[in-house]
């Protein structure tokens, strides 16, 4: 904590038992909880990114392929990862709200018992 | 005057009177700094966007297309799908754990000097070197767009510098937000009018529009006659190393852009995390819809400009203006060329305030002064004179470099950086247990150092040139590449992981092991968070 001279300095948390916190099943079942969205989400969002690339690169004839008159796969499918990206962040803003409320409760166990 | 020059004197006008309106509530580190954290999720997500979308995207991108077609439209979609790794990974615990910048973070349970000094050297080096490149090209754009007016490059270096210095210096971190919002809503505003023009051509029929891409008429280097398909792919990336140059571009942005410091520092600007996690959802909207439309700038430029007109008035970069030329006349190129300027502006000045907050707080204050503030505004001084500072550099160096300089590998070089060194870093830090300082500054000294030495033996700059290029547009190195790819990504991130999970193997750092528990809560609640100031 440095001295600046601010209207509203951190919080004050100097007391809280944070090894009591993270060991507690509130914060392991926030922690589990985000994992199971985060890690699959984050997993499929690269291999569906890099197949783009990938694909383009390396079969650029089957990509060339023309699907609806002149326009092809290559740019259906880049054009999907727009709508593929904003999917998984709606998803994602979705599943965080109900991260937003175990946060909360761990926050008010620990203002009551921590200090 | 021409009509460009009055819409530039325009834009000037209005954000300096926000500078002066913001620079009456720019007292106190975190009003300069992070805008009092009171910056709203809408706001920030624009801003975000404005921050983001540079003249490389804005300008680069419809010349790559209307040059190299499809190719040029997956840096497109890359720059969208990066956000995925902000929103998934960074953006949160940066806001919960952090205070000003991205060194907070990691200075939490380690040894805050040594990573608080290779955390602001490598943030230095991204930032400076950006917008050096952004520089370089507002120069030589201005001076093309506003050459009726007698403006020349120098002037106009000058003229960008300046203004940027004087919306951090005088107007911080609030000033810039809304350089940056009025910048992203101009920007959406001119691309969607453009695109709707371009339909418009085509008499609403998408069908004829991509017809028309599918025969794209231009002249080769020998001059001869050619008819192309500028929706297949490889026009640009040939093998038999262009599919992972491909690939390995993909890599610098997707982990790239989550490590850009001038993007990070931006989720401080909010209340909390929630706030941080919505801006970056707006931001997603609008930049992916941005990119989106560059469908109907770039291959709108080929199909209704051409590649053979744009070459002989301009260049690539030229692409969008003159398409706006061709489609509404001489008022609406006005009115493009304005944008684009107002583009420019927005980055460079996001880039000086994220390049001087971590000088003075990440450097003077907690490695030079330990943590401590030697007298109230001690830290804003510093950064207001870093910020000059910065950008007297930048305008200097641009200006030796020149306009034709062959400077378009900086961009390349700081999304490099960003992947390799920072953003390992940070989450390893957020993630890993055993983590440690001697961990953290190999990671990031290795990310830097792989970053720039896979650079300077790339195409990038080592190349044998034609007698006709002179001057800084000649490559540095009149020899054949050693690395094969312009994009360095794809060695140097593994690097900068292995650098930094070899270095915490190489020792043993009890307290930041217990302190992980406290970061670990401090990150995934928000726990004792920084709070927006009360005014």
């Amino acid at each position: 904590m440095n001295a600046m001279p601010q209207p509203i300095q951190r919080n004050e948390t100097s007391g809280t038992d944070w090894d009591r916190i993270a060991e507690s099943s509130e914060f392991k079942d926030l922690m589990s909880t985000k994992k199971m969205f985060i890690v699959p989400a984050f997993i499929f969002f690269v291999v569906y990114y890099f197949a783009l690339p990938a694909l383009v690169g390396y079969a650029p004839g089957l990509m060339s392929t023309k699907v609806i008159g002149n326009v092809n796969l290559a740019y259906l499918f880049a054009l999907s990862q727009f709508f593929v990206a904003w999917l998984i962040a709606y998803l994602y803003v979705k599943a965080a709200g109900g991260f937003d409320k175990l946060a909360k409760d761990i926050i008010e166990k620990a203002g009551k018992g921590g200090k | 005057m021409s009509t460009p020059l009055v819409m530039f004197l325009g834009f000037i006008a209005v954000t300096l009177g926000i500078t002066y309106w913001a620079s009456k509530r720019s007292a106190g580190s975190s009003a300069y700094f992070a805008a009092g954290r009171q910056i709203k999720g809408w706001q920030n997500g624009i801003a975000v966007a404005g921050d983001y979308m540079s003249a490389a995207s804005f300008l680069g991108i419809a010349g790559i297309i209307a040059f190299q077609g499809y190719d040029g439209f997956l840096f497109s979609v890359g720059w969208l799908v990066a956000y995925l790794t902000v929103l998934l990974v960074v953006a949160e615990p940066l806001r919960n754990a952090g205070k000003y910048t991205m060194a907070d973070v990691l200075a939490y349970r380690l040894r805050p000097r040594p990573v608080r000094a290779m955390a602001s050297l490598s943030t230095l080096v991204v930032s400076t070197f950006y917008m050096i490149a952004q520089m370089v090209g507002a120069g030589a754009l201005v001076a093309l767009l506003l050459k009726s007016s007698g403006i020349t490059f120098q002037t106009a270096v000058i003229g960008v510098g300046i203004l940027m210095i004087v919306y951090v210096v005088f107007g911080g971190m609030l000033a810039t937000t809304w350089v940056q919002i009025i910048k992203a809503i101009l920007l959406m505003g001119g691309t969607f009018l453009l695109s709707i023009l371009v339909l418009a051509h085509f008499g609403f029929h998408i069908g004829q529009f991509f017809n028309a891409i599918g025969a794209v008429t231009y002249h080769d280097a020998k001059g001869a006659v050619v008819v192309k398909d500028f929706l297949t792919p490889g026009l640009r990336y040939k093998p038999p190393y262009g599919p992972l140059d491909l690939i390995s571009l993909g890599m610098a942005l997707i982990f790239g852009t989550a490590g850009l410091p001038h993007i990070l520092v931006r989720f401080y600007t909010v209340p909390d995390a929630k706030t941080a996690r919505i801006s970056v959802v707006w931001a997603m909207v609008l930049i992916g819809s941005f990119y989106i439309m560059t469908t109907f700038l770039g291959f709108g430029a080929a199909t209704i400009v051409g590649p053979d007109f744009i070459k002989t008035h301009g260049g690539t970069n030229m692409s969008a203006p003159l398409l706006a030329q061709a489609l509404a006349g001489d008022v609406f190129f006005a009115f493009i060329s304005a944008i684009a300027f107002a583009t420019i502006l927005a980055v460079v000045a996001g880039l000086t305030i994220s390049a001087s907050t971590s000088f003075a707080h990440d450097f003077w204050t907690n490695v030079i002064h330990r943590g401590v503030e030697r007298k109230p505004g001690e830290e804003v001084l510093v950064a207001r004179i870093a910020a000059f500072v910065v950008g007297a550099v930048a305008i200097s160096v641009a200006i030796l470099l020149g306009p034709t300089a062959n400077v378009a590998f900086l961009v390349a070089l700081a999304f490099a950086v960003a992947a390799s060194a920072n953003l390992p870093v940070i989450v390893l830090s957020i993630f890993w247990k055993r983590f440690n300082t001697v961990g953290a500054v190999s990671g990031l000294s290795v990310g830097l150092l792989a970053s720039i030495g896979l650079i300077m033996i790339s195409p990038s700059l080592m190349a044998i040139d034609p007698p006709t290029v002179v001057g800084t547009a000649r490559h540095l190195f009149q020899r054949p590449a050693i690395f094969p790819l312009e994009n360095p990504g794809i060695l140097s991130i593994p690097l900068g992981f292995i650098g930094a999970i070899v270095g915490t193997f190489l020792s043993s750092e009890p307290s930041a092991e217990s302190k992980f528990n406290e970061l670990l809560v401090r990150s995934n609640t928000g726990l004792g968070s920084e709070k927006a100031v009360a005014h």
